[in-house]
């Protein structure tokens, strides 16, 4: 199942402990449980509902009654189609330059500096610090950064890298670019805590057998890294998907790069058109869940090749 | 020569990636000396003014919006933190029925866009009638913080071995007693982990407050709202300040955790 590329993160689970079977079990359980079906599963099927709502006959703006309005699944997609593309795209280029940027970084911390744990600890500090300042106030810093009168815009202008009238915020770039920054500590963790596992002696025994670096990377660092790969382009892509900060209008994005969450957000909390927000709600999630799910049984399958 | 280069090339290539990473850390700490007026864009001069005067600012509203994300980070976090720890004692130890439904139900809003984890919640509010506040909010965050409680804590349980307890139980101590003086103990790492990473999704958590919070203002919704008009370096500020703590505790307990690891290698 796809919980299992998560639960590698995990310290490795020193079971086969005798699970007991007993009446405490349910004690433990049923409030968390309990509160889950009521604040998580519920408002899924709440959402379900809402997404087939029709409006209410004479009724006011962001009335809807309960209805089977299956045409709102249409009029979405036909009058969103963009900024679904743009969400999975932004959101998979996102991943991808996120892993090559993590990738090197989890492996020197992980695998090269073993010999010095202090270090170590301290570069892991680093990835996480970004967490401990609000996400927002980061990725305005961006956009002050590429803004206009930047230092870093006026140089690529003066170097003739940008022409006199370009813009780096409010494009597809920036967003990007935005979306990878905010994800990379998701990616470098998952890959540091597989990394950190690695075996130094299956390289070195690769490198015995005359493999090439590369080849001993393609060949062993790789898929013995995989669950981290896994798990880190997971908690990258799911995220960055339904993200809709970066690209407001307000920080990192512009008119032309509104996501999925732009378009919730908006139906839902400006024009109240709750049943198209929550249709294009239903269809984010519905098509992440295939992805996982696909990703994770191939890459499972990949992993034992 | 080439030996030598590729030695260098990932340390090099490390620091730098770190150092991108602290760019825009580095730019909010520096704005908020900034002796600005209303936004918080030009560099106007130096000043300590910001620091020292951080309510002063719009009536208070920003330490307003600050008060009401600690207000609501804690409570959320106390009620995650129990429920998480109670349902990861139950994984690990014991045996019950629909025990992958559990799991899944547990992963699933971890996989779900705060999007639609935000939207779901209001449309359920919506048709109750419940109006949106500070309740709200709570427990919208309580719901997403559940799960990543029970992973960090799962991780402990698993960790803990049994054999303490059953001689707790061996020397006739009571369920209660053997929970309080010998599991909670052992778990309390695990569970100030959970608390701590809690606290800090809840403090920092924008899209799902945002679905639901109605009048209410949180620390990073006022940031999300002033963004248009642009934001006083007050917010800076306290987002500094925030900085600092958090990584002074980290810090902390990395140094001192590599420290005992190095004690501890020395005498194995």
């Amino acid at each position: 199942m796809a919980f299992a590329a998560f639960s590698s993160t995990a310290a490795p689970s020193t079971d086969p402990v005798a699970r007991r079977r007993s009446p405490v079990a349910l004690f433990l359980l049923l409030p968390g449980i309990l509160y889950l079906v009521l604040f998580f599963l519920t408002p899924l099927v709440s959402l379900l509902l809402t997404s087939f709502q029709a409006p209410r006959e004479f009724g006011d703006i962001g009335q809807y009654d309960y209805a089977f309005r299956w045409q709102n699944y249409v009029e979405v997609v036909t009058t969103y189609w963009p900024h679904i593309v743009r969400s999975f795209s932004y959101a998979l280029a996102a991943t991808f330059f996120a892993l090559l940027i993590s990738y090197p970084l989890a492996y020197f911390i992980g695998v090269k500096a073993r010999k010095w744990p202090l270090l170590q600890s301290l570069m892991l500090v680093s990835v996480i610090a970004p967490f401990f300042i609000s996400f927002l106030l980061r990725t305005l810093a961006w956009k002050q950064l590429f803004s206009d009168e930047s230092f870093v815009v006026q140089s690529l202008k003066a170097l003739s890298l940008l022409g006199p009238e370009a813009h780096v915020t409010g494009t597809a770039f920036s967003v990007i670019f935005g979306l990878t920054y905010n994800f990379i500590p998701f990616m470098t963790l998952p890959l540091y805590t597989t990394l950190e596992r690695l075996d130094v002696r299956y390289l070195e025994a690769g490198n015995d057998l005359y493999a090439s670096p590369f080849q001993v990377f393609r060949k062993v660092t790789i898929p013995l890294s995989m669950p981290g790969i896994v798990a880190g382009t997971l908690l990258t892509f799911i995220p960055a998907a339904g993200d809709y900060i970066n690209a407001s209008r307000d920080f990192l994005g512009g008119t032309g790069t509104q996501m999925m969450g732009n378009v919730i957000e908006a139906n839902f909390l400006v024009l109240q058109n709750y049943p198209s927000a929550a249709a294009l709600s239903i269809i984010l999630m519905t098509v992440i869940l295939v992805i996982v799910s696909v990703y994770v049984k191939r890459s499972g399958t990949e992993e034992l090749l | 020569m080439k030996l030598s280069l590729g030695k260098w090339l990932l340390p090099v290539y490390s620091a730098l990636a770190l150092l991108f990473l602290m760019i825009p850390i580095g730019y909010t700490f520096v704005y908020s000396f900034n002796d600005s007026l209303k936004s918080n864009i030009l560099w106007r001069g130096f000043t300590f003014d910001k620091w020292l005067n951080v309510c002063n600012v719009q009536n208070g509203a920003v330490c307003q919006a600050f008060g009401n994300s600690l207000i609501i980070g804690a409570i959320a976090t106390v009620a995650a933190t129990t429920l998480g720890t109670m349902i990861a004692i139950a994984i690990v130890r014991y045996r019950f029925k629909f025990r992958s439904q559990t799991s899944l139900l547990l992963f699933l809003p971890m996989a779900t866009p705060e999007v639609v984890l935000g939207a779901g919640l209001a449309a359920q509010f919506l048709s109750l009638g419940v109006p949106k506040d500070m309740l709200t909010i709570i427990l919208a965050h309580t719901m997403f913080c559940i799960s990543f409680v029970v992973v960090t804590v799962k991780a402990r349980v698993a960790s803990l071995d049994p054999a303490l307890e059953e001689a707790g139980r061996d020397l006739y101590g009571s369920a209660w007693q053997v929970f309080a003086r010998i599991t909670f103990p052992l778990l309390l790492p695990g569970i100030l982990a959970a608390a701590l990473l809690s606290f800090a999704l809840s403090f920092d958590d924008f899209i799902i407050t945002n679905f639901n919070s109605g009048p209410v203002t949180t620390f990073p919704k006022y940031i999300y709202i002033s963004a248009a008009r642009g934001i006083p370096a007050e917010a800076n500020v306290l987002a500094s300040a925030v900085f600092i703590l958090a990584l002074v505790v980290v810090v902390t307990v990395q140094v001192s955790g590599a420290a005992k690891a190095r004690r501890q290698a020395k005498v194995s």
